[in-house]
């Protein structure tokens, strides 16, 4: 039986006790898929879990919670059900984990850099897979394309490709690519002096519409209708649309998502207008590895932030 | 108003500055991964090959603007202090350079309602209004459609001159123009074109009916009014149309049609504005009440205003014109994948009106 064959049966199968099962069905683009709620049997032959297997279905869950729902996860998806159980905003009984070997997904704006002279991506009219390749049709003809070179950059750093936590995994499981980590995307821009930094941030946030689709996107976002963005009494946010009022946003996000956020990189996809905000989270979840020892979605427990410990081992200041 | 012109992509630059020299111009500019609308820089080139990410609508409609500000002054004693208040700035003229046809009919869903439609003109919006009069469309004829593209379901088309002062269209060597309004007539008065003659008309002619020929089949979305509103309370239709909509913005921001607004006064010590910025329905703001009720108090019932104000709300009072433009970037654009067609589509099926 197929991968894709034996999703399908463990969706049908996870239907007798689940709500629904969250995964990832037809889309309106040949390369985007859309997160699929399945409620019938019938439902299951949609499913799909490839390299447009793009969405972070974990998002939804905190939705579910008192209900017993099914999810498909990659293995980044994975590392969010788990910080999710981790912080006590899902119950792990309530979650029937379906794992599968994941070998990255497609990076749309990636595709479309390399489409660019033939057509746009909304023009591709099908796909298909050869071993570690996509073939796209377009008006022009076909492009065949190595999906490394076209896969999002945090596949290239995933260190678990296989859910590390699933009640059922289907496939054969992958053997990671990468070792640690090298923070590269940061120690480019960290190796330019503070004004070019500023004048970097202030570049890509005059684009920002405010349209919050990097925190509604994100699963451990979870102030949900409560946010200080939208407040209005108290008023903690500005409505200008000044550039420094909207980096202020993220950056109070990213300070929200400190040592919590687990890389899906889902806030950066989800923006409309491209602004790479997963690098300020990077630039924290690094810090709390190196203070705390700890690693989001991965290492169990309380995250650090959310606790005080008066021997952290990693702060060397007391024994001064 | 019917002027015609031939332009040479080497007369572009030209033609840019002088209409430069005479209006701010908007024009889409490649950032990162997005296009968007920008003043035109001297000597930069427009992102023409690719279509822009948002719509052109915050040149008229900015995402946030002071309709006033003011300063406190005086004792703060009962009856000593006075409001001093300032009108902003009057808007100067710009053109709005290419756009799509589907931006350009956008705008059509705007007028009604900042005319104050429905009011006798009591509720007239003079800040949009007044840059409305003042700003010039010149649109591009699109060639092919995106799979996400849908203005022709909408009584637009690629090519569509409506709400345009000019249109461009590529042919052979360079840019077909065509006025269709005094103001377009005034913009092709510009000593970097050239005469058009009939032979780029007829292969303008052409180029339209090829792109229009590219778009879809058209289904009938004439049940959609009532189909949407015999489905207002199916909880189950809407929940399964919403489960996977994130509830943010971006459809609603990059939307040429969606026109709210939110009201708020930003002080700070004795001075302050009164700012109007975008808002969306899809936010759960949007309705909340002063008591704390929120009648729209999930994404289901957000959805279902946004696709029901667009399909069936709006066009009843509105002469049935949808308040949608198909240019489909709510589409393209959502993180989730959410297609209004789909749910257009599903509600006639659902109520048997196919």
């Amino acid at each position: 039986m197929s991968m894709q064959d034996e999703l399908k049966s463990a969706v049908r199968a996870a239907l007798a006790d689940c709500d629904c099962v969250i995964g990832w069905g037809p889309g309106p683009e040949v390369l985007r898929r859309s997160p699929l709620f399945a409620r019938q049997e019938a439902d299951a032959d949609l499913f799909r879990a490839d390299f447009q297997a793009v969405n972070n279905p974990a998002l939804f869950l905190p939705e579910y919670k008192g209900r017993k729902v099914g999810v498909v996860v990659k293995g980044c998806d994975a590392r969010s059900v788990g910080q999710l159980v981790n912080e006590g905003l899902i119950r792990r009984e309530e979650v029937h984990v379906i794992g599968f070997p994941c070998d990255g997904v497609i990076d749309v704006g990636k595709v479309a850099a390399r489409l660019e002279g033939l057509c746009e991506p909304g023009e591709v009219t099908s796909l298909r897979e050869e071993a570690g390749a996509v073939v796209l049709t377009h008006p022009g003809g076909e492009l065949k394309l190595e999906k490394n070179d076209v896969r999002a950059d945090k596949c290239g750093r995933c260190r678990f490709p296989n859910a590390l936590d699933a009640d059922l995994f289907i496939g054969a499981p992958m053997e990671p690519s990468t070792g640690e980590d090298p923070y590269d995307d940061l120690k480019a821009l960290e190796s330019r002096p503070y004004e070019e930094r500023m004048a970097f941030w202030e570049r890509e946030m005059s684009r920002c519409i405010r349209c919050y689709a990097c925190r509604n996107a994100c699963p451990l976002c979870v102030c949900r209708d409560q946010c200080v963005a939208v407040s209005r009494d108290p008023h903690w946010l500005t409505q200008s649309d000044g550039v420094r009022d909207k980096l202020f946003f993220q950056i109070i996000h990213a300070s929200h998502l400190a040592g919590r956020c687990t890389g899906c990189g889902e806030c950066e996809r989800a923006c409309p207008v491209g602004i790479p905000v997963l690098l300020l989270k990077r630039a924290l979840s690094r810090r709390v590895e190196d203070l705390f020892a700890y690693r989001a979605g991965i290492d169990e427990g309380r995250p650090p932030l959310l606790t005080f410990s008066l021997d952290e081992p990693a702060i060397k200041e007391r024994h001064w | 108003m019917s002027k015609t012109k031939f332009l040479s992509p080497g007369a572009l630059p030209q033609w840019l500055s002088e209409l430069a020299a005479k209006a701010t111009v908007y024009a889409p500019r490649r950032e990162g991964r997005a296009v968007v609308y920008r003043p035109h820089i001297e000597g930069e080139a427009p992102e023409l090959a690719l279509r822009p990410t948002e719509s052109a609508k915050h040149v008229l409609f900015p995402r946030a603007e002071a309709l006033f500000s003011f300063t406190k002054q005086g004792e703060a004693e009962k009856s000593g202090r006075r409001l001093e208040v300032q009108e902003p700035a009057e808007p100067g003229p710009a053109v709005i350079f290419g756009a799509l046809s589907c931006d350009a009919r956008g705008f059509l869903s705007f007028d009604p309602v900042y005319e104050g439609s429905g009011t006798d003109g009591e509720a007239r919006d003079p800040y949009y209004l007044k840059r409305r009069e003042k700003t010039a469309l010149v649109v591009r004829a699109c060639k092919r459609p995106l799979s996400t593209c849908f203005c022709h379901w909408v009584s637009g088309g690629p090519a569509s001159g409506q709400g345009a002062d000019v249109l461009a269209t590529e042919i052979e060597g360079g840019f077909f123009l065509q006025a269709f309004t005094e103001r377009g007539d005034a913009l092709l008065d510009a000593p970097s074109l050239a005469e058009a003659t009939a032979e780029q008309r007829a292969e303008a002619d052409k180029a339209h009916c090829a792109a229009d020929k590219a778009m879809g089949e058209i289904p009938d979305l004439g049940p959609a009014q009532e189909s949407l509103l015999d489905l207002f309370d199916s909880a189950e239709f809407w929940r399964d149309r919403s489960a996977h909509c994130l509830s943010c913005g971006a459809c609603t921001y990059l939307c040429p049609t969606c026109y709210c607004f939110n009201i708020t006064d930003e002080s700070s010590g004795l001075a302050g504005v009164r700012l109007r910025s975008w808002d969306n329905c899809m936010s759960p703001q949007f309705t909340l009440e002063a008591s704390g009720h929120n009648p729209r108090p999930g994404k289901s019932a957000r959805l279902r205003n946004r696709v029901g104000h667009k399909f069936s709300y709006y066009p009843k009072i509105h002469g049935g014109r949808f308040s949608c433009c198909g240019c489909g970037r709510c589409i393209k654009s959502c993180p989730s994948s959410v297609d209004i067609r789909k749910i257009v589509l599903d509600a006639i099926k659902e109520v048997g009106h196919v």
